[in-house]
């Protein structure tokens, strides 16, 4: 198989936390260059399929694999995934007080692309002008990490994170949950600026509008730890025409919130 | 993550042992043993008696027991009170191969030609000083540092003045003890109106098995001076506890700033909490003069039991004290530090910033106390106590005493007590940070306020130090 057929795949996952049966039995593939949208209701899993694509030690996976870029992910602990380029924007990210922005950043940056161990000056040169294009405050950057922000301050961060550290595949969990329109417009835009040909984004959410600003080109919905219904192209050339409250009317309200 | 969270490497890399002859009296203490050490050290007649009197007071005094430590009693028979390497040159700026090799080892080149840059170094072994380097430099702006027993020898009229000013003979019980029986330490003498050029460090080595150290160290800033001074400390691991018990005096007269900086790693035992240095340690400046300020920084890591309490009294109007502090315990170490603040001038202010960081099995506690006088005016403390945890296994306390006797002292107080978590190291990992590079940033940045008050390689190494303790200590 060619890498755009294998970039990223969840073949029958289950995963547990603390003996509770999580998800049972997840099927994804994702492209390179695609974006997919995850929908499902509280408590139906994404969270938890985020934490397990990421490798977090509170859940175990009991069966299943997930295969990026040729690599078995479940083999690897949670830095060496993000160094082979796999990203979680965190729905909770937690503070780390008394280190700077700054610091993080480039520590992050260095373990990730240790072969561009860039120059103090020019990785702050970027920095800027990330930190520009997300419209935040330069002062931004000598703050500690999450410490004292508020949720849309949180929210910057982590894509802030995100076009820092370049990643090949991403997974945005929530990132839209808690943001008034501006704050998502930003996240928006700096996700549209990774998108291309060499990155697959998944985009997991609770809420109708932040796919109108990230198009997706498949949706899912999982609910009770499997997905229930995929769509492709087809399904989105349907929603542009006829809206989501199709999805509301087939899996129930909760599913996505208008 | 693995359960195992007490597993720390016993890497202690300090804990080698030098072979060398040395002259030593026999185990014990009593009227003759401190006679013989004071006549080793060729003292003068006024400086036996104080050592006589201060062990007349010891004997009448009860060990205390208000720490927070646990510890089997210390039979002050058992140990050896003075041991120093043989001398093999009468030439006394010789100093011998093998111990200059044992303090290169730990990092501290004695030899002139290789000496560090910007740091005089007095290095300590057992209970003797082996050396002192920019001895030249240090001259020609009148500064004086040099051994406690030189100091004696040569300048017996400053140190007759201050010795004992600060920390009395009849302080407590351990600073009685070290009164007696001090081998070594250093002095330093600075001179009115000068700036002292580099930073002195003493260097505090304990090799000799069942050997006390009792080191002394006296620091007179006279008016308008400033010095920083660095101390570190180190020991071969056994499998034995050995006793540590030190006398620091620090005396800033007027305008004068002495800053103080500890990065204490004696040996602290096995993962069993066998062996380790027991460090009773009197530390205490005195703001004698107006607008005098005293700092005192300490990077506690070592030892199997720590009771340290560096304090300032602040008796000249507007003068200031500070403590910033890091301890860190992992195993079965135990810690009781903190420090005193007594206002007694008006105007004075003092900073106390607190960082205990407890892992493995270890018990980490921080004693303090604010006074603030009836006489003293318009006094302001800070006061910030936080405690990290790490692992389910080791416990932290903190005990804050405030006496204010004047209605117009402000006094804050802040503490925490938080734990790493497990969201913490793998929201670090999830960005392609190891873990043991994850713990360090996170401990790090909780150590941060304290490590920036330390000149720039002593704050590397010190980072380096509490990395190394704490490698594996995650649950």
């Amino acid at each position: 198989m060619s890498d755009t057929q294998t970039y990223f795949e969840i073949r029958n996952l289950h995963a547990e936390t603390e003996g509770i049966p999580i998800l049972k039995g997840v099927d994804l593939s994702i492209k390179q260059g695609e974006t997919h949208a995850l929908m499902g209701p509280n408590g139906s899993g994404k969270s938890t399929l985020a934490n397990v694509i990421m490798g977090h030690p509170a859940y175990e996976v009991t069966d299943g694999e997930i295969i990026f870029m040729g690599q078995n992910v479940l083999e690897l602990d949670p830095e060496e995934r993000a160094q082979a380029g796999l990203f979680l924007a965190f729905q909770y990210p937690v503070a780390i007080p008394g280190v700077s922005v700054a610091k993080f950043l480039k520590s992050a940056h260095d373990a990730c692309h240790p072969e561009l161990k860039s120059k103090s000056s020019e990785f702050l040169k970027e920095l800027r002008e990330n930190i520009k294009y997300l419209e935040v405050d330069d002062s931004f950057i000598n703050r500690y990490l999450n410490d004292g922000f508020s949720g849309g301050e949180k929210k910057r961060m982590e894509i802030l994170q995100m076009l820092t550290l370049k990643p090949k595949f991403a997974v945005m969990d929530e990132t839209d949950s808690g943001l008034d329109i501006d704050a998502l417009k930003v996240v928006s835009k700096g996700v549209n600026k990774l998108a291309g040909p060499n990155f697959g984004l998944l985009v997991i959410t609770h809420y109708e509008r932040i796919l109108r600003y990230i198009h997706p080109d498949h949706l899912h919905i999982l609910i009770e730890g499997k997905i229930v219904h995929s769509g492709g192209p087809e399904l989105v050339k349907k929603l542009e025409e006829s809206g989501y409250d199709w999805v509301r009317e087939q899996f129930g309200q909760e599913v996505l919130v208008g | 993550m693995s359960s195992d969270s007490t597993a720390i490497l016993d890497d202690y890399k300090y804990g080698f042992y030098t072979e060398i002859e040395t002259d030593s009296v026999p185990k014990g203490l009593n009227e003759d043993v401190i006679r013989i050490i004071s006549a080793k050290k060729e003292e003068p007649e006024w400086m036996l008696e104080w050592r006589l009197k201060a062990y007349r007071w010891w004997l009448k005094q009860q060990e205390p027991k208000w720490a927070h430590l646990d510890y089997p009693p210390v039979d002050f028979q058992d140990i050896c009170y003075y041991s120093a390497p043989k001398k093999k040159s009468d030439n006394p700026d010789e100093i011998d191969e093998e111990l200059a090799a044992t303090f290169e080892k730990l990092g501290i080149p004695l030899h002139e030609r290789d000496r560090l840059a910007g740091v005089a170094v007095d290095a300590v072994f057992d209970s003797v000083s082996v050396g002192t380097t920019h001895r030249e430099l240090l001259a020609e702006k009148g500064i004086i540092f040099c051994s406690i027993s030189e100091a004696i020898r040569e300048h017996p009229e400053l140190v007759k003045k201050y010795l004992g000013t600060v920390v009395p003979y009849t302080d407590n019980y351990y600073a009685s003890l070290n009164s007696a029986v001090f081998t070594d330490g250093s002095f330093c003498y600075i001179p009115k109106g000068v700036r002292c050029p580099v930073d002195l460090s003493t260097y505090f080595r304990i090799n000799a098995l069942d050997t006390g150290q009792f080191e002394r160290t006296l620091i007179v800033a006279e008016d308008s001076s400033y010095v920083s001074y660095l101390e570190g400390c180190t020991a071969p691991s056994r499998d034995r506890n050995q006793l540590h018990a030190a006398v620091v005096e620090l005396i800033a007269l007027d305008k004068a700033e002495i800053k103080y900086a500890t990065v204490q790693n004696w040996y602290a035992g096995d993962k069993e909490g066998k062996g380790g240095i027991y460090n009773f340690v009197t530390k205490r400046g005195h703001c004698r003069g107006q607008n005098s300020k005293i700092s005192w920084t300490q990077v506690e890591a070592g030892s199997a039991i720590t009771w340290k309490y560096p304090s300032v009294i602040m008796e000249g109007d507007n003068s200031s004290g500070a403590f910033y502090s890091v301890a860190v315990t992992t195993n079965k170490m135990q810690a009781d530090t903190g420090t005193k603040m007594v206002h007694i001038g008006n105007n004075t202010k003092s900073t106390i910033v607190s960082k205990g960081i407890s892992a493995g099995k270890s018990v980490n506690s921080y004693r303090g106390l604010v006074q603030v006088l009836p006489d003293a005016a318009n006094c302001r403390n800070y006061s910030n106590c936080d405690s990290m945890l790490i692992g389910g296994e080791c416990s932290a306390n903190t005990f804050p005493y405030i006496e204010s006797e004047n209605s117009s002292a402000v006094i804050e107080h802040e503490a925490t007590t938080s734990r790493v978590s497990e969201d913490q190291i793998f929201y670090l990992k999830s960005r392609g940070l190891s873990e043991e590079d994850a713990i360090s940033m996170v401990v790090n940045g909780f150590a941060r306020e304290v490590f920036k008050q330390l000149p720039l390689e002593f704050s590397v190494e010190a980072i380096k130090l509490l990395e190394m303790k704490l490698e594996g200590s995650i649950g």
